[in-house]
């Protein structure tokens, strides 16, 4: 629903809709699937985003466990070559652009508002169509499945082996294509953060008195920002070789096969820091509220957040010494490999030393959270051994590059993106996550992910090669190096993992059913999100909250003795609330539900589907883009006042809009 | 964006719009940056069909970037137009932009053809692939400006232009000057520098 009107805010307000083209009514309901397709609450699309998230989750876990059983055992037959390039292709794919990805993107568009005292973001159409265009997108890459065989040339699709040659079916323009439409989301959800955070903060709330999760959300949006259109680019070059005949990757023509990989990696380093820093983020909230003591150094921690941002642009390089760039380059990319640990030790010491001292409180949200810096810290410690070149010239391709990148997303942005689900769960969704399953949980998939991706380190240390789709007896090594021990301990470690996974789905479902309501401020938490009711209202706060310090909601409620600098308790979370509903603002227009992002996003994939099969369709796509975007250009972000019942002359001096466009 | 009273300015002062222009431009940069760099490390390699400097043909070229250069001229009197509320004047040069930016893609469309007469296809060469690619791209981009200056001015003539009249001329105004300048990067670095 689009207006809240006081003082009877739980009858919903009758809303006039205005037309776009004459004809076509503007969406109204507030319940029912309309008022989750149509709308552009960020709320709403931040669980849509998540849940999402969750399913393609565990649509690329299956992925993985199948990877496994085919290599527990030597000349493994569940899986025959073709199919197993196409399944590690789509696991990491899916991985990366539809689960990571997104879920930090739901966590994003949940929360950045709520932490910076705003109603809703700055475009919220374009965050609805940023959540369909995802969608659409995600679908669109796994339909090539069913449609003569997925991708196979591995996440990094290097030319010229994705050309037509070697990659014959369509399972490669499905992957180009739908990259492409997810890259338009992430651009579109890049640009409507950065301005929301510029642009939307309460009175009082300085660049440096953001939470920690909200800055490293910022610092990802200007990283896809800047990468995503990079590999837009490549994107578009390899479908040109593919479907239009171009040459950019036609060695013979005299192309430079390393154009692919520098255009890709450009975009896939930074990309690696879209990953991990919003992990970074949410442990940035976890650790001070469960130490109950402020984050430690909290400018360090934004800046050498930044900085990651900053030099994170500067090692693609490293990724490609194997390929003969030049004794330069390598001395180079390798010296700023170096660096850029740095910035990230710097973090973990803040973490490590916010946890000092504090009264330790071991809720799942926290040992998650202690979690990631213990694993995140073994994957970088193995990712500093890449910047030494003449040894990752060794490494390139094997295992041991795989237990790495496991280490530093499994162990660093899955755990973290957990430890947020368990902190933030009571905010979404009013009920509290079940502890004690809920350390099974932790404890299954710490034990799960050592044993899959410890091993591996061994395996790749021994030369078993990734992407190979059976190791054979007859080279397995002996003894303490032996293959087979290895390999079966990681499949055997992956079902953990799984179970450990399994075990949180279950968590939900429990914790759906079961009627006990969490309280307000269950964690004694910090941040403003917290200030608002579980869940939230649909305006978020019913005052603008005005900021004065950092972790403004823990001083609303704990002064400091002048003397002794003892906090004592001054007000409840309960107090702070009543106080805010006695004060509410009158007349609060939220932005109005709306068609055009779906059909906008549903025009995408039409489009691309043309491409490969008919030009014919891509004509009709493109008329259903321009169809919408028309009627999206013409009806306004907000329903205009004289919608709005109740709209007495004269009331308009205390009606507050937000300013959204 | 209605026009009752903001509980909530924009913490920059820039509104949000022009601001998501800006950041949407500063991708744009990363976007062109990719596509000059593919056709500058692929400008000298012709294995077969004709080299830059045989098909180029610098004054007629130079005369259609003139065009191109003069629209952002008119388009500034445009959202001059807009900050004065002069909706004739406004309808006048938005209108006169778009047929600059019109003259100067169908000198694009006759060059191209030109260029595929005298033997450089799509497919030729690595040159024939990246010059079109990277000049296509811009192409597309000074359509899409002028659908946008030409839908502005047939919703302008229906008064119904959700938001501040001034802040989407200006905005789309970004976004054509942005073209603008990457086209003077692309003319001399594809055009004037030789192979």
């Amino acid at each position: 629903m689009a207006i809240i009107e006081r003082p009877a805010p739980t009858l919903p307000a009758i809303v006039t809709p205005t037309t776009t083209y004459g004809v076509l009514k503007r969406p109204v309901s507030a319940t029912g699937w309309r008022s989750w397709v149509f709308t552009v609450d960020h709320k709403k699309l931040g669980i849509m985003y998540g849940a999402t998230a969750m399913f393609f989750f565990i649509v690329g876990g299956v992925e993985a466990l199948l990877i496994r059983l085919q290599l527990a055992a030597p000349n493994g037959k569940v899986l025959n070559a073709d199919l197993y390039n196409q399944m590690f292709t789509m696991h990491a794919t899916t991985m990366v652009f539809l689960f990571v990805m997104p879920m930090a993107a739901g966590f994003a568009n949940y929360f950045v508002p709520l932490q910076i005292g705003a109603r809703d973001v700055a475009f919220p159409r374009l965050n609805a169509f940023g959540f369909w265009a995802f969608l659409f997108g995600g679908i669109f890459l796994n339909m090539a499945w069913f449609l003569g065989g997925a991708a196979d040339g591995g996440w990094f699709m290097y030319a010229p082996n994705s050309g037509p040659v070697f990659s014959p079916t369509n399972g490669v323009d499905f992957w180009a294509l739908g990259l492409q439409i997810t890259g338009i989301a992430s651009l579109t959800g890049a640009i409507n953060l950065i301005i929301t955070v510029l642009n939307m903060r309460a009175p009082g709330m300085s660049l440096m008195r953001m939470p920690i999760f909200t800055w490293m959300i910022t610092v990802v949006q200007f990283l896809l920002l800047f990468a995503v259109p990079v590999i837009t680019v490549a994107l578009f070059l390899l479908s040109f070789q593919r479907n239009f005949g171009a040459q950019f990757f036609d060695v013979a023509a005299g192309a430079d096969p390393l154009l692919w990989q520098h255009l890709f990696w450009i975009f896939g380093h930074p990309e690696v820091y879209i990953l991990i820093l919003p992990s970074f983020g949410i442990v940035s909230e976890v650790l001070p509220v469960f130490s109950r003591k402020p984050l430690f150094g909290y400018p360090f921690v934004v800046f050498s957040g930044a900085a990651i941002g900053f030099v994170g642009w500067g090692v693609w390089a490293h990724h490609m010494f194997a390929s003969g760039l030049g004794p330069v380059s390598v001395a180079v990319f390798s010296l700023t490999t170096m660096a850029i640990a740095v910035p990230t030790g710097v973090k973990i010491i803040n973490w490590t030393l916010t946890m000092w001292g504090g009264k330790l409180w071991f809720t799942t949200a926290m040992k998650f959270a202690i979690g990631l810096i213990v694993l995140f810290t073994v994957g970088g410690l193995s990712g500093v051994t890449h910047a030494v070149a003449p040894s990752d010239t060794q490494q390139t391709d094997t295992y041991y590059i795989v237990a790495h990148f496991h280490y530093v997303l499994f162990g660093g942005a899955v755990l973290g993106i957990f430890s947020g689900f368990y902190y933030w769960w009571p905010k979404v969704f009013g009920k509290m996550l079940n502890e004690k399953l809920g350390s099974w949980n932790f404890w299954l998939m710490v034990i799960g992910l050592n044993l899959t991706f410890g091993p591996m380190h061994i395996l790749g240390l021994q030369g078993q090669p990734r992407r190979m789709y059976q190791w054979t007896e007859a080279r397995a090594g002996e003894g303490f190096f032996n293959f087979a021990f290895w390999n079966l301990v990681a499949s055997i470690g992956s079902f953990i993992l799984a179970v450990g996974i399994l075990l949180f789905l279950i968590n939900v479902v429990i914790t759906a059913r079961n009627p006990q309501k969490a309280p307000l401020d269950p964690w004694n938490a910090r941040s403003l999100e917290w200030m608002t009711t579980n869940p939230p209202k649909e305006h978020n706060f019913d005052v603008i909250p005005t900021v004065h310090h950092l972790d403004d909601f823990f001083h609303q409620k704990y002064e400091e003795d002048a003397t002794t600098h003892i906090m004592t308790q001054v007000r409840t979370a309960e107090e702070i609330m009543a106080e805010q509903e006695r004060n509410a603002e009158k007349h609060i227009h939220m932005p109005s539900p709306s068609y055009w992002p779906i059909v906008l996003a549903f025009g995408l994939p039409v489009i691309t589907f043309g491409l490969i099969y008919s030009h014919l369709i891509s004509v009709i796509g493109g008329v259903i883009v321009l169809f919408a975007a028309y009627g999206w250009a013409l009806e306004s972000s907000t329903a205009p006042d004289s919608d709005f019942e109740n709209n007495s002359p004269g009331s308009g001096l205390d009606k507050v809009t937000a300013n959204h466009d | 964006m209605t026009d009752v009273i903001h509980g909530h300015a924009s913490s920059t002062g820039i509104s949000n719009v022009k601001l998501g222009m800006w950041a949407f431009l500063g991708s744009e940069c990363l976007l062109f940056g990719g596509l000059i760099s593919t056709y500058m490390l692929y400008r000298g390699r012709v294995t077969g069909g004709p080299r830059p400097s045989q098909i180029f043909d610098i004054p007629f070229t130079s005369v259609s970037s003139f065009v191109l250069l003069m629209s952002s001229l008119t388009m500034v009197l445009a959202v001059s137009a807009a900050h004065k509320d002069d909706d004739r004047k406004i309808n006048l040069w938005l209108t006169v932009t778009a047929l600059l930016g019109a003259t100067f893609v169908g000198g694009q469309v006759y060059e191209f053809t030109a260029f595929y007469k005298e033997g450089l296809g799509f497919s030729t060469s690595l040159f024939g692939s990246s010059f079109y690619t990277l000049t296509g791209f811009h192409g597309v981009h000074v359509t899409v400006g002028i659908i946008m200056l030409m839908s502005l001015v047939g919703i302008l003539k229906r008064s119904s232009v959700p938001g501040k009249k001034a802040e989407v001329v200006e905005m789309i105004g970004l976004y054509w000057h942005f073209v603008d300048i990457v086209w003077i990067i692309i003319f001399t670095l594809v055009y004037l520098i030789p192979v």
